[in-house]
């Protein structure tokens, strides 16, 4: 069984101007210990499935499908329920460190309320805890640093800190999203290879745009495109051997192979085009393209892609 | 609580460098000691008239040092005593005020809805009063005393606080801080307690401490008006009530007891700018 599947999971907003579809019938599974890669550009739907597993999403929302977590379906659990999981069993390293730590509280303190929240220790016992999160992510004379209010840590330094928060009351699912945005290419690297080394033994669902993170972090990727998976395979498979017409496009517009675009626009997620969702972009397009809507294949061990075009 | 001590700590050195805040701080600690310290510091019974003593003038017999009454009480240890009622009124109304107002803001606010909404339009219709006719209105349906001055006070000076706090709240809960808690599995409530309250203290503590001058000055008007504790209780307002009808002959009546009320009055204005300036929301809420 794998630690989390998702089946026919659907996360859509209703506006005044009609029913954003920004996850769209998403089927995936993360196995345990294994990193999967989400990827795609922005605006696709990507954040909002990494909210949706968790239950975060805030505005009014309308959830369909399933969510199997260890086998219990999460969108079936009370908010109770899922207030015992979320930091527990599934914890959220969020993009942006500079905004998700509370400015008038000292980071340790954050760290060891992270743990409080979910075992029964008493504050010293926390804070001595804190610090060892501290420690093993590698935040040098971590004593006194917890004792410091964040606005005194460096970007990359408060991105070790969610990290820390998110591993506090070790979890078996890590949802990062976008982990290493705004950071600088030197404080990226350091970051990528810290959560490589101390996600090791868990699972995680990696959220981002950035390729080079998922080359060197995933096991399997899956691509995502305007609500939709669009390709899902190895990393190995992924970038040797890309089948749809999308993801060709989107490893050509890396800097290192010339910095080729996409011709036209992602679709809005409110009115997507008939038949395959990325047909008007698409130099492959056949007639079929414009009247149905591929459904995902698996055209090689473990390697699934959604485009009549590649899988015949 | 080391975190709190810094944060006083640095309030306070921040304070020094504002002149105005600095003497406000300094008239205030000065009225506090005087209201502490009220009985040993007073030359005579506040309350012991005598009228053979009746309406000396100040400075010109040295057992009464500011003069006597109409009844022959003495001004100066009525003045003393008079610090306490107005501080205590103060301190009860700004504390019960704005532990009614915070919550109830940070509960419209974080929630939203139906609840803000109801809430909103609650503060909405208290301030389409003017405050002092309502405080007036509610005095007079409570009865005289002290403790329905309070309460009149408590029912129009709530509404500030959660004005305030809702406005806070509104902004602090879209910040990452908060999702990042929920995804921690933080409950609402641990999320408006432990993160949402420590951000708005700094603005509250503002309102709050011009709060003290506008609940001061209110006190002494109800009680100027007669709903306020009653004789022989020394308060200001009603001494000023009282000096009102010997005004011409012995002005010392009433200039004392307005003066008093003035430099409370101005030391808590003074203190609430300064602190207005260091505490600015802009730039502590938000790095």
């Amino acid at each position: 069984m794998s630690l989390l599947e998702i089946i026919d999971l659907k996360t859509h907003f209703p506006t005044p101007n009609g029913l954003v579809k920004a996850v769209d019938t998403i089927d995936m599974k993360v196995e345990k210990k294994e990193t999967f890669g989400l990827i795609g550009e922005t605006g696709c739907g990507k954040s909002v499935l990494g909210h949706s597993i968790m239950r975060l999403i805030q505005s009014e929302i309308v959830m369909d499908g399933r969510i199997i977590y260890k086998g219990k379906n999460l969108l079936e659990k009370s908010e109770a329920e899922m207030r015992n999981i979320r930091g527990e069993e599934i914890a959220m390293i969020l993009q942006n460190p500079t905004t998700s730590l509370n400015p008038v509280l000292k980071v340790g303190e954050q760290i060891a309320e992270a743990i409080r929240l979910h075992q029964h220790l008493n504050r010293k016992d926390a804070k001595q805890k804190a610090i060892e999160m501290l420690d093993a992510v590698r935040i040098p004379s971590s004593s006194q640093r917890s004792d410091e209010y964040p606005h005194e840590f460096s970007g990359g330094m408060k991105q070790r800190v969610m990290i820390a928060m998110g591993l506090a009351c070790d979890p078996a699912l890590i949802i990062a999203d976008e982990p290493t945005k705004g950071l600088d290419v030197t404080i990226k690297i350091q970051i990528v290879e810290l959560m490589k080394e101390i996600t090791a033994p868990k699972a995680m669902l990696l959220i981002t745009h950035d390729l080079g993170v998922a080359a060197e972090m995933c096991d399997r990727i899956a691509l995502m495109y305007a609500g939709e998976l669009v390709e899902y395979a190895s990393v190995i498979e992924m970038f040797g051997n890309p089948l749809h017409p999308y993801t060709r496009g989107f490893l050509d517009s890396l800097p290192v192979k010339g910095l080729v675009p996409i011709p036209g626009m992602s679709p809005s997620l409110i009115d997507l085009p008939v038949g395959c969702r990325f047909h008007p972009r698409c130099n492959h397009v056949m007639e079929i393209c414009r009247q149905k809507h591929p459904e995902m294949t698996e055209v090689k061990d473990g390697h699934f892609v959604r485009c009549f075009h590649a899988s015949s | 609580m080391k975190q709190h001590k810094n944060q006083f700590m640095d309030i306070a050195r921040r304070l020094n460098e504002s002149r105005p805040a600095t003497l406000g701080a300094i008239i205030i600690l000065l009225l506090c000691l005087m209201a502490v310290f009220a009985p040993q510091l007073s030359p005579n019974n506040p309350n012991t008239a005598c009228l053979d003593d009746r309406l000396i003038s100040p400075f010109t017999v040295s057992e009464y040092p500011l003069g006597t009454d109409h009844l022959g009480r003495c001004v100066l240890s009525r003045l003393l005593y008079g610090a306490r009622i107005s501080l205590m009124v103060g301190i009860i109304v700004v504390g019960i005020s704005g532990a009614i107002g915070i919550t109830l803001g940070i509960v419209s606010g974080y929630y939203g809805g139906v609840i803000d909404a109801v809430i909103m339009r609650f503060v909405d219709a208290t301030l389409s009063f003017p405050s002092i006719f309502l405080a007036v209105t509610i005095a007079g349906l409570l009865g005289r005393g002290l403790p329905s001055v309070i309460i009149a006070l408590i029912v129009v000076d709530w509404t500030a606080y959660a004005r305030i706090s809702r406005g806070s709240v509104l902004s602090l809960k879209e910040k990452e801080f908060v999702e990042s808690a929920r995804s921690l599995g933080a409950s609402d409530r641990y999320i408006m307690i432990r993160h949402i309250l420590p951000n708005i203290i700094g603005p509250v503590i503002v309102i709050g401490t011009l709060g003290m001058a506008y609940v001061i000055l209110s006190a002494a008007s109800l009680s100027f008006l007669g709903f306020g504790p009653q004789p022989p209780t020394p308060e200001w307002g009603a001494m000023l009530n009282a000096g009102r009808m010997y005004m011409r002959t012995e002005p010392h009546l009433t200039i004392i007891p307005g003066l008093a009320i003035m430099v409370m009055v101005l030391a808590f204005n003074l203190l609430g700018d300064g602190l207005r300036d260091i505490l600015d929301p802009r730039k502590t809420v938000i790095e």
